[in-house]
């Protein structure tokens, strides 16, 4: 496709996550797609900043847009979480003429409206890469039942996202009947995962948890595809009766790429027996 | 007091309470009201008749998970998540004791972690909430979980404009 | 001649024949003497049920007709105009209520409910098979109309059907036209000027060759009936005779009396002669003989020595020699077709409420007292102020539903437009004083029409408007303000604030003296003395009596929009009237024989519509064919049984309940 883009690759990239963007960058790869880390790039502030300080949090994901303000081309945020906050942060300057000047001043950059904050997602399911995608298909993932899972961070507030159906999204839907994967209607799309609950109430996670997982196995998913590493990491580790994959894993089983047996094994529900 | 409060709390989240018509939608959809000590339809109450000290006080602004639920569905559009956000900020300034200390150990550890590195570090960030916490034991294993799947990297990495980080960090006064 | 009867069983789908075996009771009413054909059909009121009907009645030239299916009241009127299309006299139409008085109430038992339905049918052949084949009555029409009541509601249906062409009497208690618009600052959803709108409605009133307006004037006797009314009217004196007043003012300085200003709600005195209001109409002073020294009892001004001479200040400070002490009160008669009641409202009296200290505490006003703190014509001149000093007050509590909703101590109502006109009025003091708060206490927020839940909306976003849940418990007066004592039950809390005014949105009730003049209308009322139209649905501006019509609040609580929207139906439905040049009444009506009614008069008594008159030369009690509804109240009040309802005999009637009970039995 010859189309590049700024990167920020988050905290997850090198952790938590650390499958999902080997996954994401060998997808990347097939669809011709280059992606140019930014040169400099600070921690969103997660979900700590904004829960202990509006103006801190502002600041550290207003940061990571300037920096993409100074690379020049649009963001491309692999992390759910980090996606929200620097759309937010993109928000805010789009709407409030005063913190952007003060932001702009502060972070030495020009805000000019035009870098767009894109979650994976926004670049993945776009209609014209359809063709390409259905192209790349070497293995279609026929006969596996799957539920796309979206949580919150790529779909909510709207007005900040720009998904329209925020109860019922379906472009992570649409990508993997393109890989022909069965994809099944369910009720969980965009429940909360308990976010860093995960690390405060194992208790109300697991409880949150496993509603979202009683709703797929009902639906008789054979597993759950999301796109958010904490999303991921919640439901993953407390349960133990459905694998969980990113949606950009699929991709590259389908496309038959990547070292895909290496990121099975970094699951706690294994998906090899899958494929 | 009372339009103090409102006022304060709708500048910050740039929120507009003063339409909540008490619907309760918001309260409803919350995935984690049975947390709650006062449901969110009863907080947006509260900050507009500026009952401060219960709210400061209460586990409500601690336990709401910022998953924007309510605010995606409130005929008003008012989203919930950032005035608990004002909320939150309010408890911390005005030397509240926050209803749930464990949260606010994880957030002070996590953006601790950033001061530092400007990124975070997971390995140090969850010794540092451990210790922050008081509470050795439980939820230990998700950690060590993630540890032996190989997804606890032991090596930090650092930002390289350290210096504005800490610029931010100061000015937000954290 | 014994006729030829066709019974027509309806099914109405399942509703009878779920539980009355259609089948049988065709069989059945076969049987019945006199009864050629019968047949059943699933929806007999469709169109393919009455041509079955019609061509029925042709085939077999049948001279009576009973269908057995729902309630006259809901298809006669079909079937007999279904009959009369095809040559058969209309009134040979008889229905057979299986449905509401069978099926319905005796879902659970077929047999019981077939021989039920067998009977009732048997009954009303006995009844068709005596009735007489009848013509409409015609009534002469007086194409003109009197409009009791010069509020909006009568202005607006008087210059409809003045523009109609049509002459229309308005009769106004009060010196003025306006009604309560007059004292209202604003409209909502909208903010539109009242003053304004009404002046120029008022002014096409009062320029209008076809309106004739009475002021100062209620009705004293309604005589007649529909398309035939006389209404004497009586006018009380104003003593100023307008052709000669120049609105001067000079006499309105040298008047000795001060007495509260009922227009301003006792926010401001007036003399015993003054200007009833602020609106162009009223520029000539009016003079209330009640308050006025001069027709203080002679005895009275005796004993006070200073009065030794009755007062004529006004009369001798009067350039133009315009007012006369001297003048009576004169009685005028209108001879009209139709008559629109337009009677209004009044706030129920503050002074019901000793909770919240109205009339007591002199910062605890009424809304309409609130709406002249708004006029710019009022008192204060548009600026909200506390009545105790004149001060701006800093924070208004608005208290709404005050006697209304209150079904044990006061009104079961809900008023209807006290919601929104609260709203306006907080938004309004919050747009002039822009560092005050308004607190509304409410129960409900009811902004249930086009742009009103906006406009509250609007109300707490723009103007901060703090709408707390909850009965306000009691208002106290304090060192320089008030204590309101309530609580936001929606978080459960107790609230004390410490108020500079509060506002109370009184329920409206009727007009006082409702009762009285409803009984000369003869128009019927309800427990609240509201108006009662003949059905709220599809008859809803219709009075209890033909050719008598309601608008706006006499009727029911209601706001402008509705008001006018109900006065202009009014009109249509005169001009509909109107429309002919006679009117057609039904001929079931009650009739006398002379030579049996000894003229006692226990019906002329007894009849609720007034259409029993003893006639003066033949001493029997005449029936007038215009006014009769055929209620049969008189056939069974008559001691000789000298009348009989036409169709509905006694007669007949013993018939029926002969057959009922004769199968009765049976079962």
């Amino acid at each position: 496709m010859g189309e590049t883009y700024s990167y920020y690759p988050g905290c997850t990239s090198h952790s938590t996550a650390i499958e999902y963007i080997e996954a994401s960058h060998a997808v990347m790869d097939a669809l011709g797609i280059e992606l140019k880390e930014l040169p400099d790039w600070c921690c969103c502030g997660a979900a700590s900043a904004h829960n202990l300080s509006s103006s801190l949090a502002l600041g550290l994901s207003a940061f990571n847009v300037g920096e993409a303000h100074k690379a020049g081309a649009d963001l491309v945020i692999p992390c759910a979480g980090c996606y929200g906050n620097l759309a937010q942060a993109d928000f805010v300057m789009r709407q409030d003429d005063k913190e952007r000047q003060r932001l702009e001043k502060q972070l030495d950059f020009t805000y000019d409206g035009e870098i767009k904050m894109l979650s994976l997602v926004d670049l993945l399911a776009r209609e014209e890469l359809r063709p390409a995608i259905k192209n790349l298909v070497k293995k279609p993932l026929t006969g596996l039942k799957v539920v796309c899972y979206y949580g919150c961070a790529i779909v909510r507030p709207g007005a900040i996202t720009g998904v329209d159906d925020t109860e019922n999204p379906l472009r992570i839907d649409t990508m993997m009947a393109d890989l022909g994967a069965e994809v099944i209607d369910w009720s969980c799309k965009v429940d909360c995962c308990g976010g860093d609950l995960g690390l405060t109430d194992a208790k109300k996670t697991t409880e949150l948890v496993n509603k979202i997982i009683d709703y797929a196995v009902a639906a008789e998913a054979d597993c759950l595809v999301t796109s958010c590493a904490l999303c991921e990491a919640n439901v993953d580790i407390r349960q133990q009766r459905l694998p969980i994959l990113y949606f950009t894993e699929m991709m590259a089983e389908a496309f038959q790429i990547g070292d895909r047996q290496r990121w099975w094994k970094k699951h706690f529900n294994n998906p090899a027996k899958l494929f | 007091m009372a339009e103090n409060l409102l006022q304060k709390v709708m500048a910050e989240s740039d929120q507009p309470i003063n339409l909540c018509y008490q619907c309760k939608k918001c309260s409803v959809g919350c995935p984690m009201i049975e947390e709650f000590d006062f449901p969110p339809n009863m907080v947006m109450r509260m900050v507009q008749l500026g009952m401060k000290d219960e709210l400061l006080k209460s586990r409500a602004i601690w336990m709401c998970i910022s998953c924007e639920t309510c605010g995606t569905r409130c005929p008003n559009e008012i989203r919930i998540a950032p005035i608990m956000d004002s909320l939150r900020a309010q408890c911390i300034e005005e030397g509240v004791v926050p209803a749930d200390p464990v949260t606010v150990a994880l957030h002070s550890a996590f953006i601790e972690s950033i001061k530092t590195f400007g990124r975070v570090h997971e390995a140090t960030m969850l010794m540092n909430y451990k210790w922050k916490s008081k509470n050795f034991t439980s939820d230990l294993d998700v950690g060590i979980k993630l540890f032996l799947k190989g997804k606890i990297p032991l090596m930090p990495k650092k930002s390289k404009n350290m210096a504005k980080i800490k610029e931010l960090f100061q000015e937000s006064g954290k | 001649m014994e006729k030829k009867l066709g019974v027509f069983v309806c099914w109405c789908g399942s509703n009878i024949a779920g539980s009355v075996d259609v089948d049988k009771a065709v069989e059945e009413a076969k049987k019945l003497d006199g009864v050629v054909h019968a047949e059943n059909y699933m929806y007999m009121c469709s169109d393919p049920g009455q041509q079955l009907v019609k061509d029925t009645i042709a085939e077999k030239g049948l001279d009576g007709v009973v269908v057995a299916c729902c309630s006259p009241r809901m298809h006669e009127n079909t079937f007999r105009k279904a009959a009369g299309s095809v040559g058969m006299n209309s009134y040979l139409v008889e229905i057979a209520n299986i449905r509401e008085q069978c099926s319905w109430v005796h879902q659970n038992n077929k047999p019981v409910a077939t021989a039920k339905a067998v009977s009732i049918i048997e009954g009303t052949l006995d009844k068709v098979k005596e009735n007489l084949p009848l013509e409409t009555i015609t009534i002469d029409l007086t194409k003109r109309v009197c409009v009791v009541g010069g509020g909006i509601a009568g202005i607006m249906s008087a210059l409809d059907l003045a523009n109609a062409d049509y002459d229309v009497a308005i009769i106004e208690r009060d010196p003025a036209i306006g009604g309560h618009m007059a004292q209202i600052s604003q409209t909502f959803p909208y903010f539109h000027n009242i003053p304004e709108l009404l002046q120029k409605k008022i002014d096409e009133v009062n320029a209008h060759s076809r309106i004739k307006v009475y002021v100062n004037s209620e009705v004293e006797v309604l005589d007649g009936y529909v398309g035939n009314f006389n209404v004497t009217i009586k006018t009380r004196p104003a003593f100023v005779d307008p052709a000669k007043c120049t609105a001067c003012g000079k006499c309105l300085e040298v008047c000795p009396v001060s007495v509260a200003d009922e227009f301003n709600r006792g926010l401001s005195q007036r003399g015993a002669i003054f200007r009833y209001n602020q609106m162009e109409n009223a520029r000539i002073p009016v003079l209330e003989q009640s308050d006025c020294l001069h027709f203080v009892d002679v005895e009275d001004a005796e004993m006070d020595a200073g009065a030794s001479v009755r007062c004529q200040a006004c009369v001798e400070a009067c350039p133009e020699d315009a007012i006369d002490l001297g003048t009576i009160r004169k009685l005028n008669e209108e001879f009209v077709g139709a008559i629109v009641m337009a009677t209004g409202y009044d706030l129920y009296s503050p002074a019901k409420m000793p909770e919240y200290g109205a009339g007591k505490i002199p910062d605890v006003i009424d809304a309409l007292a609130f709406e002249r703190l708004l006029d710019p014509t009022g008192p204060t001149k548009g600026q909200v102020l506390r009545p105790s000093d004149g001060q701006v007050p800093k924070k208004v509590v608005f208290i709404q539903c005050v006697g209304s909703r209150d079904p044990e101590r006061h009104k079961a109502y809900c008023s209807r437009a006290c919601c929104m006109y609260t709203a306006k009025q907080a938004r309004l003091y919050r747009q002039q004083v822009e560092d005050g708060t308004a607190y509304v206490s409410y129960m409900d927020i009811r902004s249930d029409s086009r742009d009103f839940e906006e406009f509250v909306q609007k109300g707490m976003e723009e103007e901060n408007l703090v709408y707390i849940r909850g009965r306000v418990a009691k208002v106290i007066q304090e060192n320089g303000f008030l204590r309101v004592f309530t609580s936001d039950t929606l978080s459960s809390r107790q609230l004390e604030i410490e108020a500079d005014l509060v506002v109370l949105a009184m329920a409206m009730e009727p007009k006082t003296g409702i009762r009285d003049l409803a009984k000369k209308m003869n128009v019927t009322i309800d427990g609240d003395a509201f108006l009662s139209e003949t059905h709220i649905k599809l008859y809803p501006v219709e009075s209890s009596t033909k050719g008598v019509y309601l608008a706006g609040c006499g009727q029911s609580p209601k706001d402008i929009t509705d008001t006018v929207s109900q006065a202009l139906a009014t009109a249509g439905k005169i001009q509909t009237m109107f429309s002919n040049e006679t009117l057609i009444a039904d001929p079931l009506i009650a009739e006398v024989f002379s030579d049996v009614c000894s003229g006692c008069g226990i019906c002329i008594d007894i009849c609720p519509y007034g259409a029993r008159l003893m006639n003066d030369f033949t001493r029997i009690s005449d029936v007038n064919q215009a006014v009769c509804q055929g209620c049969g109240a008189c056939m069974a009040a008559c001691p000789n049984k000298a009348c009989e309802l036409i169709n509905s005999t006694s007669r007949q009637f013993v018939r029926m309940i002969g057959d009922f009970a004769g199968k009765a039995e049976a079962v």
